[in-house]
């Protein structure tokens, strides 16, 4: 796992929640609500499907690390780790 | 009744197992051609039940779809169809005198049973995986509200509860706004996603009210001696409403007045059909749009295709048209299944084109009556050309807890 990986899988989760989103040019350190067509509703989409496919919890006042993909992949790195050697 | 407005329907959108537009759905129903099909329900195999084939993406976006509820897409297909088909520019109406009012048999059993059924399959019952799109997805105004997101609308919007009489008590909720000046266009109808809720399937069978057929195409069979229960479906139609003056005003195409309607109830059973007071509903109907029996060319009957009903519906109405040789009776259910809470506005819908080609069409699957069912204008077998055409439709649309509903549209006269 490294960042690239998991900026890749938040890009997935993305791809489902909105799916009428241009996902081709997203820029890593640009807040994602700046680029994309996300509301709240569609950030706790994220936080949902990051515990069901993938088994990983992010506490509420956490949720701002998932802003860019930037801190995405910085905030939920070691979690993936933390899972894979579990 | 004559100094309050009249009230003209001028658009109509719709989606029902038999096709996505009146004149696809109006068509099959002439050709007799039945739109029940086999659908996979969850703990119970195959069914019998009638399935919307229509466009989801043509006016909604994918994020819509996945956010919103199957009975949203069904509200806001129907809602844009219909706005369409009467002519109306959006841009040049003020939104906020746009009312919805939409006629439900149920909702919310859709979304809180797949939660349910996920959180016990792959979640060991953790609340945490409990989505937080549930609440707007099954309060009971989600259809409805669902079409003001879609089209930007701000007038009032809510549901009408009232079991499977609800198709033509959305209708009636608006005429009643529309002479009260609460909106100057009523989006008025019923919308049903039940086939996607096991428990509607099981609830009838445990209720030994479900229909099953080797062909699912004669499932459902009102009035025959071998009918045995509810074919459920999905499906939705919507009506825009106007004042007559200001449909003439915007020289909009009326295709239908009404001319009554009633909605009483029986007061004596959760689930048993009362055949004194669905004649009652009818009288009174009758004379809310000042007509007799006769003046009626067509019933469209409610029937649902179970023993009971059936006989109940064909008593009441035995009462009242029996000396009303013109009028003739026929069924859609038999076509389409039962879409609850959308089947009376669905219903009305397929008859309508009779004021134009005054062709009435059959009750399918009819093989054997029953006699109890007998009734002396019974259209079977094969559609009719009325003699006279077709000026005046009763539709009845009765539902569980004992409610009634009967709408009375006319032929247009200016």
């Amino acid at each position: 796992m490294d960042k690239d990986k998991v900026k890749q899988i938040v890009l997935d989760i993305i791809a489902e929640i909105a799916p009428d989103e241009d996902l081709n040019d997203v820029k890593s350190d640009v807040r994602l609500r700046d680029q994309l067509d996300l509301d709240s509703m569609d950030f706790l989409d994220i936080v949902m499907e990051l515990r069901k496919q993938h088994g990983i919890d992010v506490p509420e006042p956490e949720y701002r690390e998932l802003e860019s993909l930037d801190s995405c992949a910085n905030y939920l790195l070691p979690k993936f780790e933390a899972g894979a050697a579990a | 009744m004559n100094q309050l407005p009249r009230i003209v329907l001028t658009g109509i959108g719709l989606t029902c197992p038999l096709g996505n537009d009146l004149p696809t759905y109006r068509e099959a129903l002439l050709a007799g051609k039945s739109g029940v099909s086999l659908f996979p329900v969850r703990n119970m195999g195959e069914q019998p039940a009638g399935v919307c084939d229509f466009d989801q993406k043509k006016y909604q976006k994918r994020k819509e779809i996945r956010v919103g509820t199957r009975a949203g897409s069904i509200a806001i297909y129907c809602a844009n169809e219909a706005i369409a088909h009467a002519n109306l520019d959006l841009e040049k109406v003020d939104p906020s005198r746009i009312g919805i009012y939409l006629g439900i048999t149920e909702h919310g059993n859709v979304e809180t049973e797949t939660e349910v059924c996920q959180l016990f399959d792959h979640y060991d019952e953790d609340i945490k995986y409990w989505t937080h799109h549930h609440n707007p997805r099954t309060v009971a105004n989600n259809p409805a509200g669902e079409i003001t997101v879609n089209l930007g609308l701000t007038g009032p919007h809510y549901t009408i509860g009232a079991a499977c009489a609800a198709g033509n008590a959305g209708i009636i909720q608006g005429v009643q706004q529309l002479r009260l000046g609460e909106c100057d266009f009523a989006l008025a109808g019923g919308v049903s996603e039940s086939i996607r809720a096991y428990g509607i399937f099981a609830g009838f069978k445990s209720q030994g009210a479900l229909a099953s057929h080797e062909d699912p195409t004669r499932a459902s069979r009102p009035f025959d001696k071998g009918r045995n229960g509810i074919v459920v479906s999905e499906g939705g139609c919507i009506y825009v409403l106007e004042r007559l003056d200001d449909a003439l005003q915007r020289d909009a195409n009326i295709i239908a007045e009404v001319a009554g309607y009633r909605i009483n109830s029986d007061g004596t059973d959760y689930v048993l059909p009362n055949p004194v007071r669905q004649e009652e509903c009818m009288r009174q109907a009758l004379s809310n749009a000042n007509m007799q029996p006769e003046d009626i060319d067509l019933v469209s009957t409610h029937a649902t295709s179970t023993p009971q009903g059936d006989e109940q519906e064909c008593k009441a109405i035995r009462n009242l048209f029996g000396e009303s040789i013109g009028t003739k009776v026929n069924n859609t259910k038999s076509f389409i299944g039962h879409s609850m809470g959308a089947a009376g506005a669905i219903e009305l819908a397929g008859n309508i084109p009779s004021f134009e080609d005054g062709m009435v069409h059959a009750t399918l699957n009819v093989d054997e009556i029953d006699p109890t069912c007998a009734l002396p204008g019974l259209v079977t077998g094969q559609a009719i050309k009325k003699e006279g055409g077709v000026s005046v439709i009763l539709n009845n649309s009765f539902g569980m807890l004992g409610i009634n509903s009967v709408l009375i549209l006319k032929k247009f006269e200016a």
